[in-house]
């Protein structure tokens, strides 16, 4: 616990590195512009499922509308963009120049008030970061004052995702309706279009997800990470030792929140539009399956598990669109099933151990996720977990076999 | 209620419980209940089986909210605070069963209850520095469990948890501990040394424990406070309690 | 707003309103029914309910199917109460299986069940997808089920409607009898309470999650039976109503059928009345944050006293 290892432990320190060569060589190298650019989207989906790791892995809350905050930051984004894009000049054949196009077919003939001020750039970064959050604290405050959990708190997230999306899709003049915001193109005059703007915007895209990580491993390494873990199993004994537990819930709901809506901020900017195909409930909780198959306590995993997802989802849709729902259902009931710490509970129980013995001991920092100078709750967690699921299955088939 | 403040100030008395009662649906589970504890003071409350001695705690701990009366500590209504506001009053309570973090190990356990860095951004830049590091240390060996630091607590006997949590009680330094039955479960040895371990801990502070093994309340009780049926139906020295007719037909009667 | 219009007009236009919501609520209380059951008796969210709404209508199209192929045209009227029955049977059979395979091992996990069932839906509405096409099916009614009944000049009800409203009392009240009356109900009651307890003095108890999550699955199954009486059937139907479905049954409080049904005609009414002065999509946006705050201010439901976490 001294210099770089009180942050990030020298051992995962290698995981962050092979990660990082990961999004920032080999994929730029080996992928052209179009592939690099979907990437890119694809690693926007990582910062929802980095959100879920915190606010459900860490803190057992499950939220069914992460699509809601990933859709808060990507309007906010867009509606910025399509200001720009909505100059008088380029609007001059509307009724009414100057506001988005939407708008004009919808015969609004001025911009509605909560619109205006989209047209600071400062504004809208400043909505992107507080908006989710405030959002999220109303929510958080009413449901964990009160003590709500579990699939309480699932299905009202997951119902407030279905508000949403209906009233964006009904409010078309206002939103851009079921179409979202569409044809956006210069972000301060610079063209968000072209090949190099989307390559440079893949870099700082992942630049971005790699601050969030490390905020992410920050908190869980901190006492408010161990109090979320400690939470979870004796929630009555962390009241009783002083803490609010509500607060700590707020808060890393909060935290979830805003990291999902600066993916959702990238997302606008490296594909070019927002819709509400992103905010129901549908691809909120498809979100969760990347979490949970990168592992529900693994932040690494969470952006191995988005870019596996999609990636899988991409290929399939491309040659066997039929067999991607199979595929999907399978994952979800698998992951649940067989492996509910994801790809890093595979990684560290057969992976791991496999490699050790054909890499010369001096390198097996590398490999390994244990430090020894840490107390490794995570790993304890996920030991925990996997223990206990097959003590319940071997239970379960012993009693079926009873009958 | 003035009169009665000249007597039982809260000068005399940390904590003063009148007129408490709790119903669940109806039932009264705590009847009119009025216990006045003093300070640096060990009380053992005993009684049957659903005498309502684990809800006289939990009312006191903030876990069930009282349907009428008043807990004053120090001078403080307990029943309009929060569960951590009542422990930053200085209320430890430990549970029946040993609740503590099987997933951290013992110092995870000591140092999470550590009163420092208990709100959002406290926890965040909360720092594991030489203060607490040494008051770790030495609650540990005051709980017989100095050197197993390092021990995922999962791995500790039924005891020595027990005895774990009872350290994460003491480092918050309470100036109530409440305990329910810290010996449940214990071996004899064990439970010497928690007799032992009690006496020691208790200088400072007052006790309320909930305890059915005979022996160690002899051993450590200054005075015993019978409950039955929610109400208070003896109180006095151990002595005096055992040699009351209405518990001797409450205990054998039934 | 009401100037326009005359007070006779003005009170057809809210009794078929009205009627409307009526609707709505027996397809709210036909669905909500097997969930309250599987929810508030086990705990277990299950999202793969309205794709099992949704075989029982693909049962009944099958049925209807069979009979006007094979079968005498005098008997075709008769179809759907064999078409019920058969939904009840083949949805309840799967839920068995269902409960079997993943559930079971999944009772500790309450999170973990929602995912595992959420996967299962999308399992399923591809299975529907390959066999009987991304377009919706419907049934042809039977002569007796056609037309509407004219309560007065101005307003008519379509008979379709009225049976629809009927079989939701008839299956409600039975299935309350059942919680109430049968052993399975008994016993279920019992292992909601206590678990432990109830297997000691004897009651097989996984048997009787099997039983229960079963029941559920076969309500959902008829009320999949009696939607296709209402409207068309594709694969994708079952996700339409399943946020509506959840909300119902937790603002009913979850554990009581008559907080369900409760809620189910609160919501229902809300929605259709709102629904003749705003646009169909903020009628439901209304209602549903006003639910969602609702509950939020009050986690246990409307109807229901007891906390439930």
């Amino acid at each position: 616990m001294n210099k770089v290892g009180s942050f990030i432990g020298r051992y995962q320190l290698s995981h962050f590195i092979i990660l990082a060569l990961l999004i920032f060589v080999v994929m730029p190298l080996a992928l052209d512009s179009f592939r690099l650019n979907m990437v890119g989207k694809y690693l926007t989906y990582a910062f929802v499922a980095l959100g879920l790791v915190l606010c459900w892995g860490y803190g057992g809350i499950l939220s069914l509308g992460q699509g809601v905050f990933f859709g808060i930051g990507g309007y906010c984004m867009a509606m910025f963009l399509k200001l720009e894009a909505s100059s008088p000049e380029n609007t001059a054949i509307q009724s009414t120049p100057g506001i988005p196009d939407f708008m004009d077919w919808n015969q609004l003939t001025e911009l509605p008030w909560f619109w205006v001020p989209f047209q600071s750039f400062t504004f809208t970064i400043f909505a992107i970061l507080i908006l989710p959050a405030a959002f999220a604290f109303i929510i958080a405050v009413a449901m964990f004052k009160r003590r709500v959990g579990g699939v309480y708190f699932a299905i009202i997230t997951q119902a407030i995702a279905a508000i949403l999306t209906i009233l964006i899709i009904g409010q078309q003049g206002y939103t851009g309706g079921v179409n979202g915001i569409t044809d956006l193109r210069t972000l301060h005059g610079w063209d968000i279009r072209t090949d190099e703007a989307k390559t440079i915007l893949y870099f700082v895209n992942g630049l971005l997800l790699f601050g969030c990580l490390f905020v992410a491993r920050y908190i869980i390494k901190s006492k408010l990470g161990r109090l979320l873990v400690a939470m979870r199993e004796r929630e009555d004994r962390v009241r009783f030792s002083g803490y609010d537990v509500s607060a700590f819930k707020i808060f890393i709901f909060c935290a979830a929140a805003t990291i999902s809506a600066i993916g959702g901020a990238m997302f606008t900017l490296q594909v070019g539009f927002m819709s509400p195909t992103f905010v129901g409930t549908g691809p909120s909780i498809e979100m969760v399956i990347f979490c949970a198959l990168g592992g529900r306590l693994a932040i690494l995993g969470a952006v191995y598990g988005a870019l596996v997802v999609n990636w899988a989802k991409t290929s399939f849709s491309e040659s066997f669109p039929e067999l991607w729902l199979f595929a999907m259902g399978a994952l979800f009931i698998g992951v649940v099933m067989a492996f509910p710490n994801g790809l890093a509970g595979l990684y560290q129980t057969y992976i791991a151990p496999w490699l050790q013995k054909y890499v010369p001991e001096k390198f097996h920092w590398i490999i390994t996720n244990r430090n020894p100078e840490e107390s490794g709750a995570e790993i304890a967690v996920a030991g925990e977990t996997a223990s206990e699921d097959e003590k319940k299955s071997k239970a379960g088939e012993l009693s079926h076999a009873g009958n | 209620m003035l009169e009665t403040n000249k007597h039982i100030g809260p000068k005399d008395f940390v904590l003063s419980i009148e007129g408490l009662t709790v119903s669940f649906d109806g039932f009264k589970a705590v009847n009119d209940l009025s216990l006045y504890v003093e300070e640096q003071e060990i009380r053992v409350i005993i009684g049957p089986n659903g005498a309502g001695k684990t809800t006289v705690l939990d009312l006191i701990c903030g876990r069930t909210k009282a349907t009428e009366g008043s807990i004053k500590f120090k001078g403080k209504e307990l029943t309009k605070m929060n569960e951590h506001q009542i422990v930053h009053a200085g209320v430890g309570r430990k549970f029946q069963n040993p609740s503590i973090y099987e997933d951290l190990t013992v110092f995870e356990n000591l140092e999470l209850s550590f009163p420092r860095g208990r709100n959002v951004w406290g926890a965040l830049t909360f720092r594991r520095d030489k203060e607490v590091i040494d008051k770790v240390q030495e609650v540990a060996d005051m709980i017989f469990l100095g050197d197993k630091l390092d021990m995922p607590a999962d791995l500790l006997s039924h005891g020595q948890k027990q005895w774990l949590e009872i350290g994460m009680l003491l480092i918050q330094d309470p100036e109530l501990l409440m305990l329910d039955e810290p010996v449940a479960g214990m071996s004899v040895s064990e439970r010497k040394q928690t007799a032992e371990l009690l006496n020691r801990i208790t200088k400072d502070r007052s006790v309320l424990v909930i305890e059915h093994d005979m022996q160690f309340v002899a051993d450590i009780a200054h005075r015993v406070t019978v409950l039955h049926q929610g109400q208070v139906l003896s109180e006095g020295s151990m002595e005096r309690v055992q040699n009351d007719p209405k518990v001797i037909e409450v205990y054998l009667g039934h | 707003m009401f100037a326009d219009y005359s007070m006779a007009e003005l009170t057809s236009i809210f009794a078929m309103q009205g009627f409307a919501g009526l609707i709505l609520f027996s397809v709210f209380v036909l669905m909500a029914l097997g969930l309250a059951i599987i929810f508030g008796q086990m705990g277990v969210i299950n999202m793969a309910h309205g794709e099992f709404m949704i075989l029982g209508a693909y049962v009944t199209y099958l049925t209807s199917n069979v009979f006007s192929a094979y079968l005498p045209e005098s008997i075709y009227g008769s179809y759907f109460f064999i078409a019920m029955i058969l939904a009840f049977f083949i949805t309840g059979a799967l839920g068995a299986l269902v409960e079997w395979s993943i559930i079971r091992h999944l009772y500790k996990r309450p999170l973990d069940t929602l995912l595992a069932t959420w996967g299962l839906s999308l399992i399923m509405q591809q299975i529907y997808r390959s066999v009987f096409g991304a377009r919706e099916v419907g049934v042809t009614l039977p002569d007796w089920l056609m037309g509407s009944y004219a309560i007065t000049d101005m307003i008519e009800v379509p008979i379709n409607g009225i049976f629809v409203m009927v079989l939701t009392i008839v299956i409600t009240i039975a299935v309350a009898l059942m919680m109430q009356r049968s052993r399975l109900g008994k016993q279920t009651r019992a292992v909601v309470q206590n678990r432990p307890m109830a297997a000691a003095v004897g009651i097989n108890t996984e048997k009787v999650d099997r039983l229960t999550f079963a029941l559920g699955c076969g309500i959902a199954g008829i009320a999949g039976s009696a939607f296709t009486m209402i409207g068309s059937t594709g694969p994708t139907a079952g996700q339409l109503y399943i946020v509506d479905t959840f909300l119902v049954v937790v603002f009913g409080g979850a554990s009581s059928l008559i907080g369900t049904v409760a809620s189910a005609f609160t919501i229902s009414q809300a929605q259709s009345t709102m629904e003749f002065f705003l646009s169909g999509s903020m009628a439901k946006v209304l209602t549903l944050l006003t639910v969602v705050i609702i509950l939020m201010l009050r986690p246990e439901g409307l109807f229901s006293l007891k906390m439930r976490r």
